[in-house]
């Protein structure tokens, strides 16, 4: 073999440092494998311990034998409320600071402080915001214990999603459509109305998924506000108490006596089914969305 | 209303005086003062960075929009100074921009020509569809789209949206069309009809033309400035601008291809 | 001046003098979505008063800071009532400190995995799982820290409870896990490639380029993360009531139930009326935990806004 035809082979040192890539490679798959699989594995234990009582009576009907047996349908239909209401009060007051920061904001000392306030407002652990609740909506502004102020604490503590998830997809539309609009003597909001919100539509739609998902299943901040353990009724109007699958699930796993070891599980397979059905639409829009661009 | 074609030989269409332009630290155009006439073409020649487009985007006072933009100096558009206006919208109605490269809106042609009536308030479909029609025609754009109006602006081909773009910019009915490198993402057939276009458009509007090819310049243009590291060097008739009859040798230099 | 000009520059001026209704209509909308933006430094401040008034009468007169800080006595209900937060302290920091030993590595290593190694498909659903598993809510997490995890720490280790500091720690990291990997996962990617570029024309493998170039660069985005991932198990709180065994306790073994300062404000906050020291000394709690998350997340933003800045 001449000097030249070795020139292009693997030297000793090459040969080594490539076995090396090949189990640093595996490594970090295996890593990454540790923190996927187990997670996998807790969803088909739920799947599994939790499927033999689903039904549609287990979804339809009241629960009954102080909630050892029966459905959950007031827990479904309290948090339908909660959420409903939440996402009333949040998505308005979201869509309308991510207008403001992503199309009037000027880089300056008030928009620092207003992302400040918004990371801080996402960061704060569940129990404070519950604690905020108690203190201002329940006691301050004398909504009692009531949906109303369960609503209200799960507006502010979701108030962060719609608004990052709403500025992206704000930003995502390019600039030089902005300024073409301007040039034509469009004012901001016309420019805004016209060109900038239809074209970040899904955008918003997936903030709002993004939104009911995480009020769906946060049970701190409403435990306290306005979910009770057990309501022999629906609710009514916004100034009742109510149920809500989270706390319901909360409630069967650790306070109430004699529950039927499988009654957890198809309580949060529910809970999780309608959680991760939601972001999983929200994962399929935004998908879509980048794969049907209009520029 | 300015009623177009109806002129004073005297009076000047825009009026710049001492124009200086800074994105923050950076100085993009320094002290320029010239007058555009009404109905004549203006051209600007000059090589990159020497803030023709940022002379265009003060003109429309884009620079409110346009964070860390300061304008000093003063600019009249027919006599009256832009810095003052209360409605800074109104001022860019008169004022038709077409971009270097071109931006269809992301709505149908139809939409992007008969957004800057709707803006001002025009509902009447009729009146709608009889003005994009005409201003699709005058932009030669016409036969090319006229059975597909209801398709995305943004989707057709380069010449086309430069086209669209002309359009859009002629259905806010200006006084003042400003033109910026519109030939960069255009084929020279199309550049050819867009010039023919602009030559019939003199007749009711003044026309502002930011041009990297010298020749446009001298076929299109009354008069031209000519750019040169931020600072305007020179403006002298067209003609006078490639005879040779001009003071500044730089100037010279680059028409004759020296240097840019 | 002849009559033209004249009448011309009048026009013009009045039109552009005159504010017609889409200039206040922009007026109107730039009041109200402002508005909208303030609200979220309302809030924020809002949650800050509040948590601060409603225990201020109680941490100003009858609270003795000492007793706080250096008793692990926490008796709300004993006579005379006892208010030592030591123990809950020492329950959060231990289980945080858990957490973060257990998936710390594992999250820089998969966001290393899903960054530089990871291709096309696979790294799309790599991505949608993790996403997945941000979108597990914390009771459910409780769940299965309680029915799955408890009773298996039992069978595996033998010991009476299978509720303590261990499993809490596992699950609070499996639910730190998410928001590390992605925020490590933007700060490999916020590496310019064109320091990835120079390295491998040197002849570097892929890994020297990562372990060499890419993580060094990357090292503040990477301490953003963990700070996240810190402030999001300190935070959490139905899952550790439901996991930690809830009993307070300076822990001194993996198998100790604890209890942690949100579990507290989570068990009690119910048994309490408005006003009474307890229900304050509660507040008092959120407010610890408020200065703390506060502290966390305005650091790690700031590391976060610095890189893009520079990237940008």
């Amino acid at each position: 073999m001449s000097a030249q035809d070795s020139t292009f082979l693997k030297t000793e040192h090459e040969e080594k440092s490539l076995r090396q890539q090949k189990l640093v490679r595996m490594f970090l798959m295996f890593m990454t494998a540790m923190l996927v699989l187990p997670v996998l594995g807790i969803l088909s234990v739920i799947v599994a311990r939790g499927a033999p009582g689903m039904s549609l009576e287990f979804l339809t009907e009241p629960p009954r034998a102080n909630m050892t047996a029966g459905g959950i349908s007031f827990a479904l239909i309290g948090t339908v409320w909660l959420t409903a209401v939440a996402l009333l009060l949040a998505l308005p007051l979201g869509v309308s600071a991510a207008i403001y920061l992503s199309e009037y904001a000027r880089d300056n000392w008030l928009t620092r402080l207003i992302n400040i306030a918004i990371v801080n407002l996402a960061g704060v652990p569940s129990i404070v915001h519950a604690l905020f609740g108690v203190g201002a909506f329940v006691h301050f502004l004398h909504f009692g214990k009531s949906i109303l102020a369960a609503s209200c604490t799960l507006a502010v503590m979701t108030l962060p999603v719609v608004i990052v998830a709403t500025r992206e997809s704000l930003q995502a539309v390019p600039q030089p459509f902005r300024e073409a609009c301007w040039s034509l003597g469009a004012t901001r909001w016309q420019t805004i109305w016209r060109v900038v919100l239809p074209n970040s539509g899904s955008g918003i739609l997936t903030g709002v998924i993004l939104c009911v998902s995480r009020a769906v299943g946060e049970t701190a901040p409403i435990m306290f506000t306005g979910a009770v353990l057990y309501a022999p009724f629906s609710p009514e109007g916004v100034f009742d108490q109510s149920m809500a699958l989270s706390t319901h699930l909360y409630n069967v796993s650790t306070q109430i006596p004699n529950v039927p070891p499988g009654l957890p599980f198809s309580v949060a397979l529910t809970l999780i089914g309608v959680v991760l059905a939601m972001n999983a639409t929200a994962i399929t829009f935004r998908m879509r969305l980048r794969g049907r661009k209009k520029w | 209303m300015v009623t177009p074609g109806a002129h004073s030989a005297v009076e000047s269409m825009l009026d710049v005086k001492g124009l200086t332009v800074r994105y923050g630290a950076h100085t993009a155009l320094q002290d320029v003062t010239l007058q555009v006439r009404p109905n004549e073409i203006f051209g600007i020649i000059g090589p990159a960075n020497a803030g023709k487009t940022s002379f265009l985007r003060a003109l429309n006072r884009m620079s409110d929009f346009v964070s860390g933009m300061q304008i000093e100096g003063s600019v009249h558009l027919a006599g009256r100074d832009i810095a003052n206006v209360r409605n800074v919208y109104a001022l860019r109605r008169r004022i038709g921009v077409v971009f270097p490269l071109p931006v269809g809106l992301p709505l149908s042609i139809y939409d992007n020509v008969a957004l800057a009536p709707r803006l001002r308030g025009v509902k009447s479909r009729a009146e709608l569809d009889e003005i994009v029609e005409r201003c699709l025609r005058r932009a030669a754009l016409w036969d090319e789209v006229k059975d597909r109006l209801r398709n995305l602006g943004s989707l057709l081909s380069g010449g086309q949206q430069q086209r669209l773009t002309i359009a859009r910019a002629l259905s806010q009915d200006p006084d003042l069309l400003l033109l910026d490198e519109f030939s960069i993402a255009v084929d020279p057939v199309t550049t050819m009809r867009i010039e023919e276009v602009l030559k019939e458009l003199r007749q009711e509007m003044t026309i502002v033309l930011v041009t990297n090819l010298v020749q446009q310049a001298r076929r299109l243009a009354d008069r031209t400035a000519f750019f040169l590291g931020s600072r305007c060097v020179e403006i002298a008739d067209t003609e006078d601008l490639f005879t040779g009859t001009v003071k500044d040798q730089r100037t010279r230099d680059y028409v004759e291809g020296r240097y840019g | 001046m002849s009559q033209d000009a004249s009448t011309r520059r009048n026009a013009a001026a009045t039109e552009f003098d005159r504010r017609d209704s889409s200039w206040w209509t922009d007026r109107i909308a730039r009041t109200v979505v402002f508005a909208g933006g303030i609200s979220a430094i309302v809030f924020i401040v809002g949650i800050l008063l509040f948590i601060a008034t409603q225990g201020l009468e109680f941490a100003a007169t009858r609270l003795s800071w000492s007793e706080f800080f250096g008793s692990i006595a926490w008796r709300p209900n004993g006579h005379p009532a006892e208010y030592g937060a030591l123990a809950l302290i020492a329950g959060t920091a231990s289980t945080t400190a858990i957490a973060m030993v257990i998936v710390v590595p594992l999250s820089i290593g998969a966001a290393i995995y899903i960054g530089e190694f990871a291709r096309g498909k696979t790294r799309e659903w790599l991505k949608i799982l993790i996403e997945l598993l941000a979108a597990i809510p914390s009771v459910v997490w409780g769940v299965i820290g309680l029915h799955v995890m408890g009773p298996l720490m039992t069978q595996a280790f033998g010991v009476p409870s299978g509720l303590n500091l261990l499993n809490a720690g596992i699950i609070l990291g499996l639910m730190a896990a998410p928001i590390m990997t992605t925020i490590a996962e933007d700060a490999l990617k916020a590496v310019p490639d064109t320091y990835r570029e120079a390295a491998e024309a040197l002849g570097a493998t892929k890994w020297q380029v990562v372990f060499r170039v890419v993580l060094p660069h990357a090292r503040p985005g990477l301490s953003a993360a963990v700070l996240l991932g810190v402030g999001r198990a300190f935070g959490e709180t139905i899952a550790v009531l439901m996991a930690s065994g809830h009993a307070i306790n300076i822990p001194h073994s993996l198998f100790d139930p604890v209890r942690t300062l949100t579990a507290t404000i989570a068990a009690e906050l119910g048994e309490t009326a408005e006003g009474d020291d307890h229900y304050q000394a509660l507040f008092v709690l959120g407010m610890l935990l408020f200065v703390i998350t506060f502290a966390i997340n305005v650091t790690a933003d700031s590391i976060v806004r610095g890189i893009r800045r520079k990237k940008a």
